[in-house]
């Protein structure tokens, strides 16, 4: 076995592999014609995002233009006006942040027991949580509303509508992926770490939060990032499961097109806008994401 | 003998196959816990029940969001819950099979219209997963080595798996418009290679144009994974190829693509699972209403739930489209595993 398992702060600037050989032009032409042709794909929407929001409405409604007859800011002051954006997005905060905070303590709970003890109904655990990924939402979405409102209508919790139930519900899809990369990434803490904790006196937990959590910091930083994520772009529950008062990103943005008109430059800049803090932050922390999964889920 | 470390890639194997190293935790346990005598813990917090503990609350979230509305959708399949009975869905009347025979007499137009959609995504997840795959492992192995702005390219490649799917498919629903959208403007007035502006959104044109959506928004996601797995192929592979006189296309093949075969295991699964149920691309980019030629499973089955306002024939299809998944991924996972076991003999 010629790898041994480097320590997780030294995975967070792993390289990638200095070539023992020179490769050869074959391989150089096809490789600058491949990522040229890729990165086109990949940059044309972004243009025409970006591009798009800086046009004026008689731009954007006759035929495209790839360059902006003049550029204006005016989409990005009536975003906020054309619907209650700012509402959809402190909403939009509210949800994913809650969600991300919730799911990323939960699955450092469950990932610890899975990594760092052996006990009965392990392999079932890890089964069952991980087959949740594979439900059809859609099996579920009916099921789930319907029992929110059960819940509400027996305590008195409003689960259904509320920003807690879709924090609740959004928790659970970045779950089980959570659990599952941190299994494998507290497992890349050596043992004796925590072991020289217990014996120095703290208590399981102790062990988990002054010695496991500091060394998988990476690990947690990639699945929080995951979980933001998720709850950030989903749209088949929000969809069902808010009301005026509680509506996100997801499904507010709907709201730009009227029976008569469609504000595309407005669309975009809007889209720019509920872009923005994800790609930032995923663009920032995509090292972490890279570390993690290389520690945990493809090790 | 890389495939020795990569076999724990197998998700469901990996809890259980992995052995826990009882000696060392046995350093933790009551016995010799008590000569450092400053150790005081509550009774509770046994070992025996410490695990399940910090597991329950992943494990009832996931009773509660998961399993249980699960089981009540299955006993939903088995009702006549049209919205009568939506109020107090308990107490809508039993039909036995009638839900499934419904959507299985292939003769009937309910049960036509789940075919076609089932075959249409079926075709749609293999192009897509297909695409997804290639593009993003020949895009990782091609920027394994540094080479002047890789880190620039890596973000940017990236983006489109960071965007939120709703901000990624609007703008592409702007750019198939029929008479302001870039689509058109490329390929009819600056190409030339059409007679008239087509329509992308609707009619047969819609499944291309799902199929371009869902590969530019999944493709970043197995290229993060094949990276990811790439770092993980120990470094003395290439150079002793490389002293063997291997060439770099020969590396590839005889080295890299065999290596990354356990990530790929998961990665397609993964994948599959994720195309096949996806949601959110066809809803955001047809809206409620989708054409035939690209009518996905998922929003065909909330068509038929929230349209038609039949509950319980939608579970039914729904129940149907779990264990079509689950015989799937589990006949996947045979196939994978035993050939790996073969090659590892």
């Amino acid at each position: 076995m010629p790898s041994t398992p480097a320590s997780p702060t030294a995975q967070v600037s792993a390289k990638a592999h200095p070539s023992p050989m020179a490769p050869p032009r074959s391989f150089l032409w096809s490789r600058r014609i491949f990522l040229t042709l890729l990165s086109g794909f990949v940059l044309v929407p972004v243009y025409v995002m970006v591009s798009s929001s800086l046009k004026p409405l008689a731009d954007v409604t006759g035929t495209f233009h790839w360059l902006p007859s003049g550029l204006t800011f005016r989409p990005y002051v009536d975003i906020w006006s054309t619907v209650p954006l700012a509402k959809y997005f402190v909403n939009s905060l509210v949800v994913a942040g809650g969600a991300t905070v919730c799911s990323v303590v939960i699955a450092v709970f469950a990932a610890y027991a899975v990594s760092r003890y052996a006990f009965r109904g392990k392999r079932v655990f890890t089964v069952t949580v991980l087959s949740t990924q594979m439900f059809p939402g859609i099996l579920f979405l009916l099921p789930l509303f319907l029992l929110y409102v059960n819940i509400g209508n027996a305590t008195g919790i409003a689960l259904f509508g509320s920003r807690g139930g879709l924090i609740l519900t959004y928790l659970t899809f970045s779950l089980p992926f959570s659990i599952w990369m941190l299994i494998g990434y507290f497992d890349s803490v050596p043992r004796d770490l925590d072991e020289a904790a217990l014996v120095d006196g703290c208590g399981p937990l102790g062990a988990l939060f002054r010695v496991v959590v500091p060394a998988a910091i990476p690990g947690i930083v990639a699945v929080a990032v995951y979980a933001f994520m998720t709850a950030w772009g989903e749209v088949l529950f929000a969809s069902v499961m808010t009301n005026d008062a509680t509506r996100t990103l997801a499904v507010g943005l709907q709201g730009y097109s009227t029976l008569n008109d469609v504000y595309w430059n407005q669309i975009m800049a809007a889209s720019l806008v509920v872009s923005v803090p994800v790609v930032a932050g995923f663009l920032l922390l995509q090292r972490y994401l890279v570390a993690g999964l290389t520690a945990g889920a493809v090790k | 003998m890389s495939e020795m470390t990569s076999t724990t890639t197998d998700l469901s194997a990996e809890a259980g196959a992995r052995p826990v190293r009882k000696s060392s935790s046995g350093a933790a346990a009551p016995g010799p816990r008590r000569r450092t005598g400053r150790i005081r813990r509550p009774g509770w917090l046994r070992r025996a029940t410490l695990p399940y503990l910090l597991l329950l609350p992943a494990l009832l979230l996931e009773l509660l969001v998961h399993l249980v509305p699960m089981v009540i959708g299955i006993v939903m399949s088995f009702k006549e819950l049209t919205q009568f009975y939506i109020r107090d869905w308990g107490t809508a009347p039993w039909s036995g099979f009638d839900n499934y025979r419904m959507s299985v007499d292939f003769n009937a137009p309910v049960g036509e219209a789940l075919l076609h959609s089932f075959l249409v995504t079926v075709g749609f997840t293999l192009l897509s997963v297909g695409l997804c795959w290639l593009i993003g492992t020949v895009a990782a192995i091609y920027m394994q080595d540094t080479f002047r702005g890789r880190g620039l390219l890596r973000a940017l490649f990236l983006v489109p798996y960071a965007l939120p799917v709703y901000a990624a498919v609007i703008t592409w629903v702007f750019m198939f418009q029929h008479d302001n959208g870039l689509v058109n403007h490329v390929l009819h007035d600056q190409l030339h290679l059409t007679d008239k502006p087509s329509f992308w959104l609707i009619g047969d044109n819609s499944f291309v144009a799902l199929l371009v959506v869902s590969v530019w928004k999944g493709w970043p996601f197995a290229f993060l994974i094949v990276m990811a797995g790439l770092q993980n192929i120990p470094r003395e592979l290439y150079e002793a190829a490389a002293l063997d006189g291997a060439g770099m296309w020969q590396q590839v093949r005889r080295i890299t693509l065999p290596s990354l075969r356990p990530v790929n295991q998961v990665l397609v699964l993964v994948l599959f699972l994720w195309t096949f149920n996806d949601f959110n691309t066809p809803y955001v980019l047809f809206g409620r209403a989708a054409p035939q030629a690209a009518d996905l499973i998922s929003v065909h089955i909330y068509q038929a739930s929230f349209v038609s306002w039949n509950f319980g024939t939608g579970s039914a299809m729904s129940v149907l489209l779990l264990l079509f998944l689950l015989v799937v991924t589990g006949v996947y996972l045979a196939i994978t595993s035993r050939g790996r076991r073969t090659s590892d003999a």
